[in-house]
């Protein structure tokens, strides 16, 4: 792994000359859809030859954004992470080629292109991640979380040098950056999962905000001034992470909100110690080495002071050092900021702190109790309307304020939940002319190692007689709900689930409330002199702040049947069965302008409430189920209108049986695992460790570059059994980096495509919802043409990441322009390949994941 | 910034959606007024309640009063004026599809599961059966078409959902009048049905074919089923397809020349003695078995007759729309006056049937079993209250 690279391309906007005056609008917008794709194209060039001096192949964790700025241009951003993927073989037929098969084995001169990647060949779509170099070797399955593989496409010299180290004589040399990577500008990666052992410690969420007024870019057709707008915020991030002793940024992401002339910028990331042992390998370490890490743990870690020692005999062996990612990585004398800390509670040694705020996955290590939930914090401030530089103002003034408020709101609901750590943090701050809006999701979860958050209390902060009663109604319903929280999601503490021998944790230990694991500049520092020592307080001190209160209860409870998280699986759950449903729901309200602050707020949240109704409502059919990667996106299209949008995967799951077994590492395992154990990829990995000296470096390059095939053939001739083949083939979208129940059998390429449609007979279409759904469906079917056309029959990593719409009722037209990505994949079907996983099986107990 | 028309969407369609638009402004709530909501799937799922609802022709707005007396509890009219709306949304775009079912399940629009795509035909193609009843035999013109309204009320069925089933039947009669081979089958094929409901719908295509009278007061104790019964009796043995490895293998039209050849039968009524030694030999053969309060005796010159003579008539197409107002005057009323019971007509009709093979002189065997095997068949549906 190489690390962080970024790329940003400007140009004008077609919808912004002179010539749109005279042309017709769907000239334009041909024109803007043509230009789009070009830059974005042009960009992943651009990024491409970055990796590839870097010495790079690949990019994963790819994130491309728009920036539609208006008369300023059109940015097309791209950050993703550096890797280098390499062809696996040698070991491949051993393993998998059973004898039988091999002489079926014939050339498929599509693979052949790919695996011999001639500069230039007509397979841009190389990558079919046969192996991954070690540092990622999990990235492949368990993450591509966020990742497209974006392959550079048509650089033939990319591909070509790539590959070309990865062939069969596995001189993998690597010309690296030789800087150790703590001191690399930007040490950061977009990645949200990691292979086991390569996080540490994980501290906590680090973001930034930066306003800027675009209209006082002095070139603006040149990228100049953007690049250096972010280098800011990444600068000031890195140093955030340096800040909680961490040198290391993961689940990166930046993300813009752009309303006229102002710009609110942001970028957030978890700050993290990273296992240097496995990033200098990532960097340096020579192939035949590397690839032994994962099944050759045990040596590693006698290597390595730092993991406690454990023995690699199965699965079920908890690793003793799964807690460690919650060990705060700083000295509990010189904490960053004022914070409590409690002794870990599943290896009494380190200090954890209370709460765990993170925008990456959920480790597939870390023990957790119970199952998780998606909890959100609403929030809209009014603002006035203002230009330029005095919006600019109004807004960085605002910002801090609503950031401190999110945080608020998320960790009274996390404590109400019962459950002590955030994953997959996600904070969308969208300005508008009148309002400033955001939301935070995340995924509360019971992480075993953290404390149990204490009772949640409600004080007035001058305690006056008359609403005495009241408040013991308050804190009866809330204690109340606190409790039916614990029963839904089966948080159990785990003195009842651990064994006896194990000392119970002390609860009474853990002390107060606000404080977080969470740094970002804006938080003004938190008074934690509440007086209470166990509980968390929420005060009340006026009628708004009650009805705050008020509302924060009268969240909508999950109805039976159905979990909801923004995370790829739900946290508890040990194996999503299938793929039911991915869907988008876009809902745009009006707000009265003439609302108070409060009833603004009000409106707002029940606004965002009234969607997730509508959503279980719409899925109660498929119960129970889970909707996971849940992904809230709000934006202020006109003055008075919030427009949100969200987008997820219906998944079913399995029921599980033993409600009140701590789950820890083996629910996610198992859901990955499937995929891992059937996985080609993995075999080589460890056999190569045991076997590696049987196979010779001098192994005839024929079978090593056929074995691939083989397998491949293996696939295809499996696949007309699937139902996915079926006329015309289905395709299944999901947001998630695999498909349930299905296991990825080739990358086929980053799909990014961009649509523009426009009416002009609005009524006729059914409204703005009539024109708007048209359009979505004809999304999706063109991205499920695209995918069937590239051979594959689903799409992973999917997002939908713009959808503006613009109205005008008046007129009767309207227009909508949505961009959405994914990763083309074929996947086949698990029980379609229960062959391979019989022929591997042997294989798999040495093989502790 | 906007363009001008985007044409190719049926006026239908797009009034359908019409209605969508102006309802979707019925709930407004003073703090925040929902603009626009959609929730579009990957995979197109259907609620079937929903779908029935706007089957029968419900508009949203009743169709959420409906769903909310009936059903799903517990929920707000919001949620389901907004589900309603999204599925009314995607029923309006796929009814074109519908309409056409191959091409239904070759687009890429819409992905919907197969097991899906055969509840949304199997649906949509289903009908009233009051609404039929009033239909049947009715030529499917443009004037029907204008009727609808009054057969609505008459039906119960509202207008809506009317003009959808009279339309499905045209569609469907379009597209098999002219082919060759079964007319299940054909249907079946092209429309994707299942085979009990693609029986129905050869019926209903046979009788609008041959215009068949079914609408007068002595008919109206007959339900579908009976008709649906004695139409596939015909197919089976009167048609051109039944006539066995005809090049022109039609299942829509009567067998002409079998028509004409029926005119032979005259001789069992024009023949005094054939006549007489007919009567006798059904007298013989009954004689003890049926209800003692039959008389057979009386009874059979005139039952006979009007048997001979509805088959001699065939060859008149006026005289085939009336075969089953015929059929009911000359024989059912008559046998019903003299209370048969079904035990006995069969009884009677078998003996008739056979005892006719006795008859020396009489030459047309096989004519006279392809003939009364159905007119039996047909009368024994028939036969009842």
């Amino acid at each position: 792994m190489h690390g962080f690279v970024e790329e940003l391309v400007v140009n004008e906007d077609p919808e912004y000359q002179w010539i749109d005056r005279i042309r017709t609008p769907r000239a334009s917008n041909e024109a803007r859809q043509r230009l789009i794709s070009q830059m974005s194209g042009a960009l992943q060039r651009k990024l491409g030859l970055k990796v590839l001096e870097m010495g790079g192949n690949a990019v994963l964790g790819y994130l491309q954004c728009f920036d539609l700025e208006g008369e300023t241009g059109l940015v097309v951003r791209a950050i993703g992470t550096a890797c280098t993927l390499e062809k696996l073989s040698g070991a491949l037929p051993n393993i998998l080629g059973s004898p039988q098969r091999e002489p079926k084995e014939t050339a498929n001169p599509e693979e052949v292109a790919v695996n011999s990647q001639s500069p230039g060949s007509s397979s841009p779509r190389k990558i079919q991640t046969f192996s991954f170099s070690p540092p990622k070797p999990s990235s492949r399955h368990s993450s591509s979380s966020d990742t497209e593989l974006s392959l550079t496409p048509k650089t033939g010299v990319g591909s070509g040098s790539g590959s070309r180290e990865a062939n069969p004589a596995k001189t993998l040399s690597r010309q690296l950056t030789q800087t150790p990577f703590d001191q690399r500008e930007y040490p950061f990666f977009t990645l949200t999962s990691f292979p086991p052992g390569f996080l540490v410690h994980v501290a906590g969420v680090v973001s930034a905000r930066s306003v800027k007024l675009l209209d006082r870019i002095y070139n603006p057709d040149e990228p100049e001034t953007r690049d250096a707008w972010w280098a800011e915020i990444r600068q000031e991030i890195r140093s955030h992470a340096r800040a909680l002793g961490c040198h290391a940024v993961i689940g990166y992401s930046e993300h813009t909100s752009i309303c006229e002339e102002v710009c609110i910028l942001s970028a957030s990331g978890t700050a993290a110690i990273l296992n240097s042992r496995l990033l200098a390998d990532a960097s340096r370490a020579p192939a035949g080495d590397v690839r032994s890490w994962p099944g050759g743990s045990e040596r590693r870690e006698t290597e390595n002071g730092r993991s406690a020692p454990r023995d690699g005999t199965g699965p079920e062996d908890s690793l003793p050092q799964s807690c460690c990612i919650c060990h705060v990585p700083y000295d509990e004398l010189n904490l960053p900021f004022p914070m409590q800390l409690a002794q870990c509670a599943s290896c009494h040694l380190n200090k954890v702190p209370d709460v765990l705020f993170t925008t990456i996955e959920l480790p597939d290590s870390l023990a957790v109790i119970g199952k998780g939930c998606l909890i959100q914090a609403r929030l809209c401030r009014q603002k006035k309307k203002a230009q330029g530089e005095v919006n600019a103002a109004t807004i960085s003034g605002l910002l801090p304020f609503m950031e401190y408020e999110l945080h608020t709101q998320l960790m009274s609901k996390l404590k109400l939940r019962g459950m002590n750590a955030l994953f997959g943090l996600r904070v969308h701050i969208s300005a508008g002319e009148m309002m400033l809006v955001g939301v935070a999701s995340a995924t509360a979860v019971f992480v075993a190692a953290l404390p149990p958050p204490g009772s949640v209390t409600v004080a007035a902060k001058t305690p006056e007689p008359t609403c005495e009663g009241h408040l013991v109604t308050l804190q009866r319903h809330i204690d109340e709900i606190v409790a039916r929280n614990k029963q839904q999601y089966k948080i159990i503490l785990p003195e009842q689930v651990e064994e006896a021998a194990e000392p119970p944790p002390e609860p009474r230990r853990l002390r107060v409330s606000r404080s977080q694991s969470e740094s970002s500049e804006e938080m003004p520092d938190l008074d934690l002199a509440h007086g209470r020592k166990d509980a968390f307080v929420i005060e009340i001190d006026d009628a708004d702040a009650e009805e705050d209160v008020h509302m924060l209860l009268l969240d909508t409870p999950t109805p039976p049947g159905f979990l909801i998280c923004n995370t790829e699986t739900v946290p508890g759950v040990k194996r999503l069965t299938s793929n039911l449903q991915m869907f988008t729901a876009v809902r745009m309200y009006s707000l009265n302008s003439s609302l108070t602050a409060h009833a603004l707020n009000r409106a707002f949240n029940s606004l965002c409430d009234n969607l997730l109704k509508s959503l279980f409502f719409k899925l109660r059919s498929m119960t129970p189920c889970c909707l996971c990667h849940v992904n809230f996106s709000v934006s202020l299209p006109e003055d008075e209108q919030v427009q949100v949008t969200v987008t997820s995967l219906v998944a079913a799951c399995e029921k599980d049986s033993n409600k009140d077994e701590a789950i820890g590492r083996p629910k996610t395992e198992q859901l990955r695992g499937y995929s891992d154990s059937e996985d080609p990829l993995q075999f080589p990995l460890e056999l190569t460790s045991e076997a590696a000296p049987a196979l010779s470096p001098s192994h005839s390059s024929g079978t090593e570059t056929d074995s691939p095939h083989l397998e491949l053939r293996q696939r295809h001739r499996s696949a007309p059994n699937s139902s996915l083949s079926l006329p015309p083939p289905i395709v299944e979208l999901t947001p998630l980096s695999f498909v349930a129940g299905h296991h990825v059998n080739k990358y086929l390429g980053i799909i990014n495509v961009f649509f523009i449609r426009e009416t002009a007979s609005l009524r006729e279409e059914g409204g703005v919802s009539g024109f708007l759904h048209t359009f979505l469906i004809e999304v999706f079917s063109m991205v499920r043409a695209h995918v069937l056309a590239l051979g594959g029959n689903a799409v992973v990593s999917y997002r939908l990441k713009e959808c503006v719409f613009m109205e005008n009722l008046n007129k009767n037209q309207a227009q909508c322009l949505v961009n959405v990505s994914g990763d083309a994949v074929q996947v086949v079907c698990e029980s379609d390949s229960e062959v391979d996983l019989q022929g591997a099986s042997s294989d798999l107990q040495a093989f502790p994941m | 910034m906007f363009l001008k028309y985007r044409s190719g969407t049926s006026k239908a369609f797009l009034n359908g959606l019409r209605t969508l638009f102006w309802i979707s402004t019925r709930f407004v709530n003073p703090d925040m007024n929902l603009e626009m909501d959609v929730f579009v799937g990957n995979t197109t799922l259907i609620d079937e309640e929903v779908y029935q609802l706007w089957l029968d022709g419900y508009s949203v707005d009743n169709a959420v009063a409906k769903r909310e007396q009936t059903g799903v509890t517990g929920c707000f009219v919001d949620l389901l004026l907004s589900d309603t709306m999204d599925q009314y949304r995607v029923f309006y775009r796929l009814e074109r599809l519908l309409q056409s079912p191959d091409k239904l399940s070759n687009q890429l629009l819409f992905q919907i599961p197969p097991s899906m795509q055969s509840v949304l035909f199997e649906r949509y193609y289903n009908f009233d059966e009051a609404f039929v009843r009033e239909l049947l035999g009715k030529k499917l013109s443009k004037g029907t078409k204008k009727d609808l309204d009054d057969i609505s009320i008459k039906a119960g069925v509202s207008l809506r959902s009317c003009r959808r089933q009279f339309d499905n039947f045209k569609r469907v009669f379009k597209v098999v009048e002219e082919m060759k081979g079964s007319l299940v089958e054909n249907v079946q094929q092209h429309f994707l049905l299942s085979e009990k409901l693609a029986r129905d719908y050869s019926a209903i295509v046979f009788f609008a074919n041959n215009r068949f009278e079914t609408g007068k007061k002595k008919l109206l104790y007959l339900t579908f089923d009976d008709f649906a019964f004695c139409a596939e009796q015909l197919i089976r043995s009167w048609t051109l397809g039944a006539a066995g490895s005809v090049a022109d293998d039609m299942d829509v039209d009567l067998d002409r020349e079998f028509l004409q050849e029926l005119k032979d039968l005259k001789v069992l009524i024009s023949d005094k003695d054939l006549l007489d030694q007919h009567k006798s030999l059904v007298c013989l053969g009954v004689r003890g078995k049926m209800s003692t309060h039959c008389d057979i005796e009386g009874n059979f010159k005139g039952l006979s007759r009007g048997l001979v003579n509805i088959a001699t008539k065939l060859m008149h197409s006026k005289d085939v729309r009336d075969f089953f107002i015929d059929l009911v005057e000359k024989f059912i009323e008559p046998c019903k006056s003299d209370h048969w019971s079904s035990e006995d007509v069969q009884l009677f009709l078998l003996q008739y049937t056979g005892s006719a093979h006795a008859l020396g002189t009489f030459r047309h065997q096989v004519l006279w079993e392809r003939y009364m095997v159905t007119i039996k068949s047909c009368i024994l549906k028939m036969y009842h209250d």
